[in-house]
């Protein structure tokens, strides 16, 4: 996933042990039950990453370097277990505009090399995603920030250039870590950092082994003595590798193989609700996805019921061609769930002065697992609609850089957000780096300004569901569902009762919050 | 002896030739891929402003010459510079991957080779029976599945069902040579499957042509065993076609086995070129291209010397 995302959010409810339901594991105790236990070795696989991944979080993207930067660093914020924004370096913040804000900073905590943490760190660590030379991946992120102060000894003082009453929620991204200035007043990226691990071998595209921080701050966290972070590409390497026993949890089980996992008794599978979506984006400026009947038109012509049953084989909510998902704040119940209407499809094309519509939606399966079989099922459900949707298979390699908003009718994949303005300034704000949908509305733009500086949380939560509905109707993306995160794990691995939707294991923070039983 | 010395300068000559025009071609192939480096990193999360800025830190608003030869004239200095991406110096980012990758190809083929040959010269001695058919048979068996097929049933076999070996390599650098022998074997024993034929089939045939000829008739009126005959007269003689399809299976089980990597998650020198071929990661393609071309060029070397060793005709002639 090399999307650029941040932090996440989702309900909490989406959790469902899809292994009790399979293997009838309801008689054993529910890992919640059970307190942390300190001790063990931790072997985690995942799939994103490569050779040349580094440990500056600037360019980090893809779990391998969320992961490891997260086990050894501490955001000042962080999306909780429960999915709520929690303290993390920064112990309560506060704002009476929600333009300058002010963190306090938790006292006593220290870096891996022994030096305390003070306001330069947090300082140095956060301009690393500011300037003009800066080539952080995070840098849009901060783009409102116009100054960044220390006020006392504990305090940091932002301020923005524009009210945002969501910022908290920002600092919380896998992009803002933490990390020590050094003696010569350069930032430390070398691994050291105030987390629950330190780093004892670093290779990148092999394994990774951290050892825990027995100077740790965070209460009840850090549990395995040791963990090996393993990068395995291969799904059927990485499923027998678990079911074998040489790893201990994976990142992504495959829908197919899901059955058979499921009947293994020392595996645990789970299956996350969260923000995770594809969209079919249109460049709406350009004809014929200028006319707002052709974006209606496809619209009704995908049936998003079909897509989750036979792609996600359950595994996922149908969504509401805008980016919202039911787990996240400020999701709008009552906006009518659009339903698959070939009729109503044929209609909006007369009314666009169409008796039928060729298009051709470029994807690759390398955006997720199922994106090819999802278009051409997009492709039957048009049909009857007289909307004849080629299936344009593009080469992974290069697809951000050659297809994803340089073709007219692309697929894309964006990851969770835990508020609705993180998505909407990122992919649907007029002029916006990643608009991939060239999406342009006059009150729409007003209402998300608006919305940042409203402090009444009725009146807030009554602008966000005015969005949803204006990108449900005149947007330039379809939008047809939320993909659960399906992962697998040793059942003698366990968690707490909450496990969070805004990244596969936990949050990809499973490194720190999980323990052996 | 003479007429071998000026061959392998030779050679060498035309090999550093061919490694130049290898890394000309690799430079120019990565520069007609879609997107650099710059994109790759960044991905989705790149913007125009963080592009240039990637590309100013990395030089690469230089123009492609400039880089060519940039990078050509630290290469031939002995610097093999660092990997665009990471930083790491080329020399660290893969002494390892090469040693892990030597250390397999050499495991296998201390298993394959003898293994071939004997098959070969047992299926030579006893040509045309059920022996020989069965060898032959199980032999192309392996060789005619897809490779990572092969691995992934001795990894159901023996990581699954019996539990003897692991599913992935998983090496640890301080572990012991034991345990490496042990974690290696199953990628090994796959490779095994894959070369053999090739090398068996080879061995048996070049044995059975040469047992038609006169001179190995001669032996038998005189009274030579069936035994002797193969391996004192048949076998030296057999040794240039043998050795030759010996060089060519062992360079591929050096630059040929990135999908048994993949299926037993080696960190060979394979994985480490399809992930910076992926990444645009050019100092890396460069560095592990040329050193598979020096491997291809230097077996191919050494196969021919040894032919022309072996056969005094061509060693002693005027």
């Amino acid at each position: 996933m090399k999307k650029y995302t941040s932090g996440l959010q989702i309900g909490r409810r989406g959790f469902l042990t899809g292994s009790a339901a399979v293997l009838g594991l309801s008689q054993l105790p529910r890992p919640a039950v059970a307190a942390p236990t300190k001790g063990g070795t931790f072997r985690v696989s995942v799939n994103q990453g490569g050779t040349s991944d580094t440990l500056n979080p600037a360019e980090a993207s893809g779990s391998q370097q969320i992961m490891v930067g997260w086990a050894l660093r501490n955001n000042l914020t962080e999306i909780g277990s429960d999915n709520k924004l929690k303290p993390e370096l920064a112990t309560n913040w506060s704002s009476d505009d929600a333009q300058t804000w002010v963190f306090k900073l938790r006292q006593g905590v220290t870096f891996h090399n022994g030096k305390t943490l003070g306001t330069e760190d947090v300082i140095a660590s956060l301009n690393l995603h500011r300037g003009e030379d800066s080539t952080s991946g995070a840098k849009s992120l901060l783009a409102g920030v116009a100054d960044i102060t220390a006020e006392g000894s504990d305090g940091i003082k932002i301020t923005l250039s524009a009210p945002n009453a969501d910022f908290p929620f920002i600092l919380s991204d896998y992009h803002f870590q933490i990390m020590p200035v050094g003696d010569d007043g350069e930032l430390d990226l070398s691994g050291t950092g105030t987390g629950g691990y330190t780093l004892e071998s670093w290779k990148p595209g092999v394994k990774t082994v951290l050892k825990r921080n027995p100077n740790y701050w965070k209460e009840g966290a850090a549990n395995f003595d040791t963990v090996e972070l393993l990068l395995i590409s291969d799904s059927g390497a990485a499923t027998t590798a678990l079911v074998t026993g040489e790893i201990d949890a994976v990142q992504s089980a495959e829908y197919k193989t899901l059955g058979l996992l499921g009947r293994d008794k020392n595996v645990a599978i789970e299956s996350i609700s969260g923000g995770f979506h594809p969209t079919f984006a249109m460049q709406s400026s350009q004809a014929p996805f200028n006319d707002n009947n052709v974006r209606l038109a496809l619209k009704y012509g995908v049936d998003r019921e079909a897509l989750v049953k036979k792609v996600l084989r359950g595994h996922g909510t149908v969504a509401n061609d805008h980016p919202v998902a039911p787990s996240m704040p400020y999701f709008d119940a009552s906006l009518e769930q659009r339903a698959y209407d070939p009729d109503k499809a044929k209609f909006h094309l007369k009314e666009a002065g169409l008796d039928s519509l060729s298009v051709s939606l470029s994807v690759s399966d390398s955006l997720f697992a199922g994106a090819v079989d999802s278009v051409t099922l997009f492709r039957e459900h048009a049909a009857p609609g007289g909307i004849d949707v080629q299936v344009a298979r593009e080469p992974g390699d290069g697809y951000w850089s050659d297809v994803w908003m340089k073709k007219p009718f692309f697929t894309s994949s964006w990851g969770a957000r835990p508020v609705p303005d993180m998505i909407f300034a990122t992919a649907y704000s007029k002029g916006g780096d990643w608009n991939e949908s060239e999406f342009s509305n006059d009150t729409f733009q007003q209402l998300m300004l608006a919305a940042r500086s409203e402090l009444d949380e009725a009146k807030r939560g009554q602008m966000y569901g005015d969005m949803q509905a204006i990108l449900k109707d005149e947007g330039g993306s379809v939008i047809p569902f939320f993909r659960n995160f399906v992962y697998a794990r040793r059942a003698d691995v366990s968690h707490s009762e909450d496990v969070a939707s805004n990244w596969a294991l936990d949050g990809y923070k499973a490194i720190e919050r999980w323990w052996k039983v | 002896m003479q007429h071998l010395l000026r061959l392998f300068v030779q050679r060498l000559a035309l090999g550093l030739l061919t490694l130049f025009a290898v890394s000309l071609v690799i430079f120019l192939s990565i520069e007609l891929l879609p997107g650099d480096v710059a994109q790759q990193v960044l991905g989705q999360s790149a913007t125009p402003e963080n592009l240039a800025a990637f590309r100013r830190e990395l030089g690469l608003d230089l123009p492609a010459h400039t880089r060519y030869l940039d990078w050509l004239g630290g290469f031939l200095q002995g610097d093999l510079g660092t990997s665009l991406i990471s930083g790491i110096p080329i020399s660290d980012l893969i002494s390892e991957r090469l040693y892990n990758t030597f250390f397999l190809a050499g495991f296998a083929a201390l298993i394959s080779v003898p293994l071939a040959l004997i098959l070969g010269v047992v299926a030579a001695l006893h040509r045309d029976t059920l022996l020989d058919k069965s060898i032959n048979v199980a032999t192309l068996t392996a060789i005619s599945v897809p490779e990572f097929f092969v691995g992934y049933i001795l990894v159901w076999i023996f990581a699954v069902e019996l539990s003897m070996f692991p599913s992935i390599a998983n090496l640890s650098e301080d572990a012991p040579f034991t345990d490496r022998i042990y974690r290696t074997f199953l990628p090994a024993l796959t490779l095994t499957l894959i070369v053999t034929a090739h090398m068996m089939r080879m061995t048996r045939a070049s044995l059975i042509n040469l047992l038609a000829l006169p001179y190995v008739e001669m032996a038998q009126l005189k009274g030579a065993s069936q035994r002797r005959l193969i391996v004192i007269h048949a076998l030296p003689n057999a040794i240039a076609p043998i050795v030759t399809v010996i060089a060519i299976n062992l360079a591929y089980l050096i630059v040929g086995v990135v999908i048994v990597e993949v299926v037993f998650v080696y960190p060979g020198m394979g994985q480490l070129l399809v992930d910076s071929v992926a990444k645009r990661d050019f100092t890396v393609v460069q560095t592990a291209c040329l050193l598979f071309a020096a491997t291809y060029i230097l077996f191919n070397l050494a196969s021919d010397l040894i032919s022309i060793a072996s056969n005094p005709r061509l060693l002693h002639r005027k």
